[in-house]
């Protein structure tokens, strides 16, 4: 018996009756000998939920979350507190356990907090149209490359080094099997990317910036996009922390021609880093060749509003080998949970909590420049920035971190060139006993 | 969809298996889809098209014309440059379903292989290949 | 017996978020501030985006409403060919929502995520032993991506034999992520028409198959719900050339137990937490869509991978085959959890006991069906049966009509208009968590249908009338696409 599994064995009888096969193993005659297993599976279980709820415990119990320790992690997943009632929404089961709208008449739920989540990620990213989103801001920012391609028909795109690490990986692996060249263009000594390194915008689809990039420092992303277009190119801003633009100015502000990133920071736990949510804007004149589904306003038979997904000719259900992409799913709880997170905060709340985010962070660099770590980039940054910490850290850094302190993410690993460079995060979660207790243990 | 006895084949035009039509106009080619592919396509939401100078052969895809739930291409019925586009399409694509051999033309275009015409199937002979 | 579970009640109108708004409330609590403002640099602050202000009464009721215009498997009966959609266990909710799971940051140092790499080390395992295949990445993030690192991962191997292919078989029945994967990586997309019989034939692809064919993609049991009884000869017609064995394992709820990928001859498979291992489909996602491989094309799955030394786990790049990432970090975890906690509550007897249902629960539909519908093929089924509208056209009345229709009757529609060799096709998979009385209502309701496209054809072509909207004008949202809500008022 299992809980999951309804029949009884009358009912099982009867329906075999109905059938007409007298054993359930008949209806698996049709299987050959030789694709069959040749001994049973070996699996541990069934366990009861009593003993499920132990092992997993056990298993969690040998993670640290952010909740139960000092975390100074940011570099692409971020520690937000998240309100109970966006936790209520997201856990509703109409939400949480259907399918894809493609019925939309019995999925106007679904169907309109999408829409909904659509236009607030427009406004978000400040252009006109966003998709229904993608798996994560890395596939985001591949998928934006390619969309750049097709629109301008040149093969070769320039990405900044100060782009993400794990995004450009994700981007290669993407392009590399369509043929497309990838340049790379070099961080300068601000921490920052120099529009002037952009040799010819005309030979390449795109130009990818991310603002605020790795090194939490703010890009020049309007000579970007100045520089790209007048070489006929597009400008990709990508971002790995949306909040940032509750205190700045948005992408599409700034001329970027398509935003793409990550939106975990908006009510979606970090869950050791998935599922996220890959947000997606561009402009509507673009539309036909975005990625993803899109959800549109219509009305029914008696000229009621009601929502549907559409432009479906974009995609692989319909396109096959000649879709945009081969994407099939979106994030939809995820969407749903930024929406709701967004919506909670409202204008003024978005604006509130961006600023607390920054000022933790001021607060930190402040404190640590006094002890004689510096910030290694001067360019403004919003709740991360790199500083740079004694020589030799190493060791330090792994014994606070056995210790309940994890004082942010060692660059060099991606950087080598960047030693006892170290990515910083504070974000409205860490307290101000947090910050001074990572000031106090990073002094030389 | 309709049986084939309500559709409507003009006598004047030329037809390709593919489902295009033709119309000579003065040595110009006007080019649509036949009333069956309208029919079988149901409403048409959008409508593809290349850009006026563009030169094709005879068989290659010129466009796509999409409804809700699928996607067609359109292939030249005979080669040559197109010389104009029909601009209503993209704001009315519905004008292919309402008109498609008058208001919901595609392209007109200046034939480069004029003995490619013989080719081309009378109205009676594309209505006895869609019977088959 | 009354098939029309669909009752009425009262359910709400709810307008947009922006329409629900008010300037001046606020759903949020904002932590204490306990450190100073730090000014903003004028050239820098900018005006916030113009998100709406609510109230959490508003924001609650927002959605709740919202939530109650959907049909979910929590509701209803949901039969959707291909999609799996069985019962989402509220265990799997408790598990994923443990806080050293959601609350653990991807790149924790190894000594401080021990339990999160074991979690990941160990489903890699239990799916390696489920599927019969070597060894397992659970990094794609979807199916879609899951067919996506197969399809690098055939091109990774070929450019390594020297010969880099350009061709790939794919079956008339398949999926449309199969041709649009392979498309992606590069490859042309050569069909293969299925047999008279429903499934592939040797001789088909035998003839198809070359050296310039980088292999076959094949889903089994088909989309016709069928079992591909030739695979195993297919595979080897495959690798006699030299080419590789796709498996898209969407279908691996009608074979748990029963069939050895490894043995068959299967190179790569792809598999859907979000089908098989029943976590939730969540409005459309997140899934999960890993990859499982032969020992033979492990080097080439996608990195890091979890690796285990001297006691501990570890992260490990030292891989210098794989095809790359496909995600910035290790996957879907919070959905990886689920699935985890499913198969620990399952064990191999249940699993097993979960396909042997699955395939009794189509079949006893199948049977209940064929006298009012035309089967597409009139012999058992595995899963999903597939029948279509063969027998309604005379009457006027279409595959979409029933499926409206079957709304008012309070079921979700099975999947229509797929496969494509089968046209009106509906495709209805009730997976082994629905009941005999379910299943029976939902025969009971088809066949007041049946009835109905005979004696009152109008009741379809104007159904639904018992949800939220009536059939909405999806021509129009294409033509004149209204994607984003109207910019705020100035």
């Amino acid at each position: 018996m299992m809980r999951y599994l309804p029949h009884t064995p009358e009912e099982t009888a009867a329906m075999l009756a109905a059938v007409g096969v007298d054993d359930l193993e008949r209806l698996f005659d049709v299987i050959p000998p030789e694709c069959r297993r040749t001994r049973p599976m070996t699996l541990p279980g069934p366990m009861s939920e009593w003993e499920l709820n132990g092992h997993m415990d056990g298993l969690a119990a040998r993670v640290t979350p952010w909740s139960r320790a000092r975390v100074f992690l940011g570099a692409g997943s971020y520690p937000h507190f998240i309100p109970e009632a966006v936790r209520f929404v997201t856990q509703r089961s109409e939400f949480v356990t259907a399918y894809t709208p493609y019925q939309p008449e019995m999925s106007q739920g679904t169907l309109q907090a999408i829409f909904e989540y659509q236009t607030l990620t427009a406004r978000l990213l400040g252009l006109e149209v966003a998709n229904a989103s993608m798996y994560d801001g890395a596939s985001a920012l591949a998928e934006a490359l390619l969309m750049a391609v097709r629109l301008t028909g040149r093969r070769a795109v320039a990405i900044s080094r100060a782009v993400h690490p794990l995004y450009r990986r994700v981007a290669a692996t993407y392009l590399d099997p369509a043929g497309i060249e990838r340049r790379e263009l070099d961080f300068g000594p601000e921490g920052t990317t120099d529009p002037a390194r952009l040799a010819d915008a005309r030979e390449i689809a795109a130009v990818a910036v991310q603002s605020p990039n790795v090194f939490g420092c703010l890009e020049p992303l309007a000579a970007f996009a100045a520089r790209a277009h007048e070489g006929g190119a597009l400008c990709v801003a990508a971002f790995t922390e949306p909040l940032a633009f509750g205190l700045f100015a948005s992408p599409g502000s700034l001329g970027a021609d398509i935003a793409c990133g990550e939106g975990q920071s908006l009510g979606i736990p970090p869950s050791f880093g998935g599922p996220g949510l890959g947000m997606f804007a561009a402009r509507l004149a673009h539309v036909r060749q975005m990625p993803g589904r899109l959800v549109g306003e219509t009305h029914d038979l008696e000229g009621r509003r009601g929502f549907v997904l559409t432009l479906s000719t974009r995609e692989q259900h319909i396109r096959r080998e000649k879709a945009t992409s081969n994407i099939c799913t979106n994030n939809s709880l995820c969407a749903l949970a930024a929406a709701a997170y967004l919506a909670c905060l409202g204008k003024r709340g978005l604006r509130d909590l961006a600023r607390l985010n920054r000022d933790k962070a001021e607060y930190l660099k402040r404190g640590l420049a006094a002890q004689g770590v510096r910030p290694a980039f001067p360019a403004p940054t919003f709740n991360e920035f790199t500083a740079v910490f004694p020589p030799g850290f190493r060791e330090r850094y792994l014994r606070l971190a056995e210790n309940g302190l994890v004082a942010g993410f060692p660059l060099e690993r991606w950087y080598p060139e960047l030693s006892d460079h170290y990515l910083l995060c504070a974000t409205e979660v860490h307290e101000r006993a947090d910050l001074d207790a990572l000031i106090a243990e990073v002094r030389p | 969809m309709k049986p084939l006895s309500e559709l409507s084949f003009p006598e004047d035009l030329r037809y390709v298996e593919s489902h295009e039509w033709v119309r000579l106009e003065e040595g110009i080619a006007r080019i649509g889809i036949t009333d069956y592919a309208q029919d079988q396509l149901g409403d048409v939401v959008f409508v593809e098209l290349p850009e006026a100078g563009k030169t094709l052969a005879r068989g290659a895809a010129f466009g796509s014309v999409e409804s809700v739930k699928a996607v067609s291409e359109l292939y030249m019925p005979l080669s040559g440059r197109v010389v104009e586009v029909n601009a209503a399409l993209s704001s009315s694509p519905e004008l292919v379903n309402q008109s498609p051999y008058g208001e919901g033309w595609m392209i007109r275009v200046e034939p480069s292989a004029p003995a490619e015409l013989e080719g081309l199937l009378a109205a009676a002979d594309y209505r006895e290949r869609l019977k088959g | 017996m009354n098939p029309v579970q669909a009752a009425a009640g009262l359910v709400f109108e709810e307008p947009l978020l922006w329409e629900r708004g008010r300037p001046g409330r606020t759903g949020y609590s904002l932590p204490r501030r306990d450190v100073e403002e730090t000014p903003v640099p004028e050239a820098l602050a900018a005006e916030p985006p113009e998100i709406p202000e609510l109230s959490e009464v508003d924001l609650v009721r927002h959605y709740v409403r919202l939530s109650q215009w959907n049909v979910a498997v929590d509701t209803a009966m949901y039969p959707l060919g291909s999609c799996t959609m069985k019962y989402n266990p509220k265990t799997n909710e408790r598990q994923a929502a443990l806080p050293g799971f959601a609350l653990a940051h991807p790149l924790l140092p190894e000594a401080l995520c021990q339990g999160a790499l074991e979690l990941i080390a160990a489903l890699e395992c239990l799916l390696a032993e489920i599927t019969g295949l070597d060894a397992v990445s659970l990094q794609p993030g979807a199916g879609a991506q899951g067919e996506l690192a197969g399809m690098l991962i055939f091109h990774a191997f070929h450019r390594r034999q020297g010969r880099p292919r350009s061709k790939i078989l794919v079956p008339d029945t398949a999926h449309g992520t199969n041709p649009a994967s392979a498309a992606l990586c590069g490859y042309r997309a050569v069909p293969v028409a299925s047999g008279g019989q429903g499934i592939l034939e040797p001789e088909a692809v035998a003839r198809l198959m070359d050296e310039e064919t980088a292999g076959i993609m094949i889903t089994n049991p088909n989309t016709l719900g069928l079992f591909e009884e030739h695979v195993a000869e297919i595979a080897r017609i495959v690798h006699a050339k030299g080419g590789l064995v796709y498996g898209d394992g969407a279908n691996m709820n009608a074979v748990l137990g029963r069939v050895d990928l490894g043995r068959i001859g299967v190179d790569v498979l792809h598999l859907n937490l979000h089908k098989t291992f029943a976590t939730p489909h969540g409005g459309g996602g997140p899934g999960a869509g890993p990859v499982c491989v032969t020992r033979q094309l492990a080097p080439f799955l996608p990195v890091p991978r979890v690796v285990h030394r001297e006691g501990r786990f570890f992260w490990s790049e030292d891989f210098p085959l794989s095809i790359g990432k496909l995600q910035a970090f290790w996957g879907n975890f919070g959905v990886l959890v689920r699935a985890y906690a499913y198969i620990l509550s399952m064990g191999a007897n249940h699993l097993e006991e979960v396909s042997r249902l699955a395939v009794l629960n189509a079949n006893y539909l199948r049977v209940g069906l064929r006298g009012d519908y035309e089967p597409a093929h009139d012999r058992p089924c595995m899963h999903e049966c597939v029948f279509s509208d063969a027998r309604q056209r005379p009457h006027g009345v279409t595959t979409l009509d029933i499926a409206k229709r079957l709304m008012d009757y309070g079921f979700h529609p099975p999947t229509v208009y797929f496969p494509l060799v089968v046209p009106g096709a509906l495709m209805i998979e009730p997976t082994e968590t629905e009941s005999k009385e379910m299943l029976d209502l939902f025969l009971a309701a088809m066949a007041a249908i049946a009835a109905e496209a005979r004696e009152q054809p109008e009741l379809l072509r104007e159904a639904p009338r018992r949800c939220l909207r009536r059939r909405l004008d999806e021509v129009q949202a294409a033509r004149k696409p209204r994607l984003t809500g109207s910019p705020p008022a100035p």
